[in-house]
């Protein structure tokens, strides 16, 4: 299969988009565009099987590699493994619902939808690129367009957000920029190929000298304590399909980065920093957890709560186990479905009830039984429910910590552990304050429920958090083998 | 006999020859008709572009004084195309001004001077071609004949070349004096790294470092880009930096190969002093005109950290930067002149809101301007890629980090005119402008450039096969 189909796809609906009139039909071809990158994506899954299952044990398949840059040695190449293909099918899923959720945006729909598919471009070439120039021009796609996002359709200090953002993820990609220049030079060879580095890794002083950089610049882009400070406040500020986008996917554009990093380029040094990693991955769950008790407003709420969910990310990519790994990956599909469906919902009652604080909101249950429903779903995968996707994320995870011997690791691991509570505090009292108890506010009766785009972006992502939650045997074979 | 000086001499005499007609028209009719005289420079100008591309052999001719090579025809023809560009994007200033005539005829000498400059194979050749460029430039400057401001910017600009030429010329005669000769086939022969020798390598250095407006010797920069017509302050900021820049790393790189030991640390240093200077500046602007002239200053900055890297890979990367960075600065400065033109406003704040009026040129600025921030997929982000991957050839990495977080600096004063345009209102914003045929084309050039010079990898490969180094 051509997997550059990912990235054309987008780029062919962006253009289509561009040419056509009428605020109806950019979404309608907006709308198609995503819902064949979701059809493509499950193609793919079904044909990684098949080849997987006819015995191919080639670690990245459906290879394709094209010189792009003779003269240094710069190839546009591409392939996947179990890990791109689960985190694609993730991407494609949260496109459809941010499409969906942003239906009747206004004003300028037709530059919304374009910036949006540019992005979903930027995601799918990210995951799927094996040559670290690739990887790192699609990293850099996916960074402007969000700018413009945030600052034209966002909300509160939107301006404010917005630049904090570019600028925080760009000293991230900056630093990425550095570790792969010394890559390039100091491993020898004068080359971007991960495979290659993958099958004989850099020397110890050089894995030494760009872990650290390529670490903290993904890391940047996936909450990493103590450059985190982004993340609420682009969370919070963008519009719906900006923040799904952004939680969903974006930050797992670094999670991915950080696990290539420790797995295929770096994994001597991985090793040596691990200590460091898990401490600060322990600090962003605890301190994560604790910030969102605090906070008042929904969005925020969930902005945090990023911050500690994607902690877990990085402590299993830490501790380096099998099974803590998996369980990373667990955690971003899980994540990335969970984070886009509660920015969704909270979109949702956003537009309905303009106002996202806690302490003004109240049984919306009554009025809205779709949005209210969706919210608690969203609310009980966060905190770990067994049957939900999170549960098997994060059990997966503290599982593969515990097997890292050591007692400093273990302390982590229940510290970990015990934040979960503190979840559990968070999201029960939001919900209860929001969905429970009386109506607050008399204007909230004549509010009507979930319109049939916003229940069918609903649907599908708790349908991808029931499918990981109750059968999740498919997404652990998928990522390893 | 004469094809053998033809030939090699294509394009200047082209330049000239076209300088001639234009005299010729001035002086022998009596009247015309602007419009039509600028439809015809431009159409010259588009021929003499195309007549470039014509295969031409290697030459050396006038006893080394003046040589060709693929390397120095692919150089010019960079340098026609920005001009054809610049007089594209003059045309709306260009009608309303009585002597579009000779705006062309001094603009056209200095691309004469600039042509002899880069094919120079002597320092006195070189200081002929750079002084036959330098004094129709500062007439240019001053061009605006009713503004104040920019017979100040002429002023300060003809103060500061001809400090800068002093320099020069001492340094010059020095390294005669040094090594008894003034080729540049001969030079590194002679040359062994005496600090006498040094001294005069350091005052042609400086001499350079004020045409590329290099720190410390930046500082007539942001005044005159300010005062001068927005044509002018583009043609200066891309042909003129970029002529320069074509000499400065083939001397550096041939004639002063000895030297690199010494050269690289200088050029690191004020590298890094180039780049902090104009961020730095850059980041409190108001008037736009004033924040392309500090971003063009950092962006020396980032030539000159390619240039470190005293590869083949450097000098192809100074190459393919430059090219780029012609469709980039020039798309920008496009939009400030169009809007300067037709509404005589140069600030941010006053961009604030102008989306809703003028979808295209918000377009066109924004892409301009990513590209100059190096973010893909637009061409700036290769070309910026590619210098400072070719800088840490050496293995300067702190000196590369420093570099790359020099480029989030940037973002910010990019992004903040993007913002104004995008994301601000006003109480009386920019109304709908219109935007004539020749700007339009203009406009099309720049920006296909920076779609396609990128993401075409070719590009880079063919100057790559051209290109230099040791």
């Amino acid at each position: 299969m051509t997997l550059s189909l990912l990235v054309i796809l987008p780029l062919l609906t962006t253009i289509a988009v561009l040419l056509c009139r009428g605020q109806y039909t950019v979404r309608l071809l907006s709308f198609a565009g995503v819902v064949m990158q979701l059809i493509l994506s499950f193609v793919l899954l079904a044909l990684y099987w098949k080849e997987r299952a006819a015995g191919n044990t080639a670690p990245m398949l459906f290879v394709y590699r094209h010189t792009w840059f003779t003269a240094l040695n710069i190839d546009y190449h591409v392939g996947v493994d179990g890990i791109s293909v689960a985190m694609i099918l993730l991407t494609a899923f949260v496109m459809v619902g941010a499409v969906l959720v942003s239906w009747k945006i206004t004003p300028m729909g037709k530059e919304f939808f374009v910036l949006l598919l540019i992005l979903s471009a930027g995601a799918f070439g990210f995951f799927i690129s094996l040559d670290l120039f690739t990887l790192f021009f699609f990293l850099e796609v996916s960074v402007i367009p969000k700018f413009l996002l945030i600052g034209i359709w966002g909300s509160g200090r939107k301006e404010y957000s917005a630049m904090k953002l570019a600028l925080m993820l760009m000293a991230g990609s900056a630093l990425v920029f550095l570790g792969l220049v010394i890559l390039y030079y100091a491993a020898g060879g004068h080359h971007f190929d991960m495979m290659a580095f993958a099958q004989s890794h850099p020397a110890a002083a050089v894995q030494r000298l760009v872990f650290p950089l390529l670490f903290t610049g993904f890391g940047i882009f996936t909450a990493l304590f103590p450059f985190h400070t982004w993340v609420p406040d682009g969370h919070s500020s963008a519009p719906t399909a900006a923040s799904m986008f952004l939680a969903g996917i974006s930050m797992k554009l670094g999670g991915y980065g950080c696990l290539r990093t420790v797995l295929m380029l770096a994994p001597l040094a991985a090793e040596e920093y691990s200590p460091y990693i898990i401490t600060l991955a322990a600090i962003a769950i605890v301190y994560g957890a604790f910030a969102t008790m605090m906070q008042r407003d929904l969005k925020y709420i969930n902005a945090y709560s990023s911050i500690s969910h994607c902690g877990f990310i990085l402590l299993g990519i830490g501790m380096g186990t099998r099974t803590a790994i998996t369980g990373a990956v667990m955690q971003m599909v899980s994540h990335g479905l969970m984070t886009a469906l509660f920015f969704a919902t909270i979109g949702m009652i956003y537009d309905r009830t303009h106002t996202r604080m806690v302490e003004k909101l109240g049984g919306l249950l009554k009025m809205m039984p779709f949005i209210a429903t969706t919210f608690v779903i969203a609310g009980l995968c966060s905190l770990g429910l067994p049957g939900l996707s999170g549960f098997v994320a994060e059990i997966t995870v503290f599982m593969g910590s515990w097997q890292h011997p050591g007692g400093a690791y273990h302390f982590a691991t229940i510290l970990a552990c015990a934040s979960i509570v503190i979840t559990a505090v968070y999201i029960l009292r939001a919900t209860g304050q929001v969905i429970m108890g009386p109506v607050k506010d008399p204007h909230y009766n004549g509010l009507a429920d979930a319109t049939w785009n916003e229940r069918l972006a609903g649907i599908l992502l708790v349908a991808g958090i029931f499918a990981i939650g109750v059968a999740p045997f498919w997404l652990n074979d998928l990522i390893n083998k | 006999m004469w094809t053998g000086i033809m030939v090699p001499l294509r394009q200047e005499l082209m330049v000239t020859l076209i300088l001639f007609l234009l005299l010729f028209i001035k002086v022998g009719a009596s009247e015309y008709r602007t419009g039509t005289i600028l439809r015809l420079v431009n159409i010259l100008l588009l021929a003499n572009l195309v007549l470039g591309f014509f295969p031409c052999p290697d030459a050396t001719l006038f006893n080394g004084m003046f040589h060709t090579g693929r390397l120095i025809v692919l150089e010019k023809n960079i340098l026609n195309l920005g001009t054809l560009i610049v007089s594209l994007l003059a045309y709306d200033w260009l009608k309303e001004h009585r002597q579009a005539l000779e705006f062309y005829m001094l603009l056209l000498a200095t691309l004469t001077g600039f042509f002899f400059m880069i094919s120079s194979g002597n320092l006195l050749m070189f200081y002929l071609g750079l002084e036959l460029s330098t004094i129709p430039l500062t007439a240019l400057s001053g061009f605006d004949l009713e503004k104040k401001q920019s017979s100040e910017a002429a002023l300060k600009f003809i103060i500061s070349s001809a400090f800068s030429s002093a320099l020069l010329l001492f340094g010059i005669s020095l390294l005669y004096g040094a090594t008894g000769s003034l080729g540049f086939d001969a030079i590194p022969r002679r040359l062994d790294g005496s600090a006498f020798q040094l001294f005069a390598f350091i005052l042609l250095l400086s001499g350079f470092a004020f045409k590329i407006s290099v720190v410390p010797f930046h500082l007539w920069t942001a005044d005159v880009y300010e005062g001068s017509p927005v044509a002018v302050t583009a043609y200066l900021s891309v042909i003129s930096k970029g002529a320069v820049f074509f000499i400065f790393i083939q001397a550096l790189y041939t004639v002063f190969r000895p030297l690199a030991g010494n050269w690289n640390r200088m050029l690191i240093l004020l590298s890094v002093l180039t780049m902090l200077t104009g961020n730095l500046f850059a980041l409190r602007q108001n008037n736009l005109k004033r924040l392309l002239a500090f971003s063009s200053i950092t962006q020396s900055g980032f030539i000159l950290a390619g240039i470190t890297g005293s590869s083949r890979a450097g000098d192809a990367s100074v190459i393919y930067f430059i090219l780029i960075y012609i469709f980039s600065n020039l798309g920008a400065f496009g939009v400030v002149s169009l809007i300067s033109a037709q509404t005589g406003r140069e600030n941010i704040d006053d961009y604030k809101g102008l989306y809703a009026a003028n979808p295209l040129l918000s377009w066109v600025m924004a892409i301009s301007l990513f590209s100059l921030a190096g973010i893909p997929p637009t061409a700036g982000f290769f070309g910026k890629f590619f210098l400072l991957m070719a800088g840490a050839g050496r293995g300067n990495y702190v000196f590369i980090g420093i570099a790359a977080l020099n480029m989030v600096i940037a973002l910010y004063y990019y992004l903040r005119v993007i913002k104004a345009i995008f994301m601000d209102s006003q109480p009386q914003p920019i109304g709908k402008l219109k935007i004539p045929l020749l700007p339009n084309i203009a406009f099309g050039l720049c920006v296909a450039g920076i779609l396609v010079t990128g993401v075409m990898g070719w590009v880079y490969d063919y100057i790559y096969s051209l290109s230099i180094g040791f």
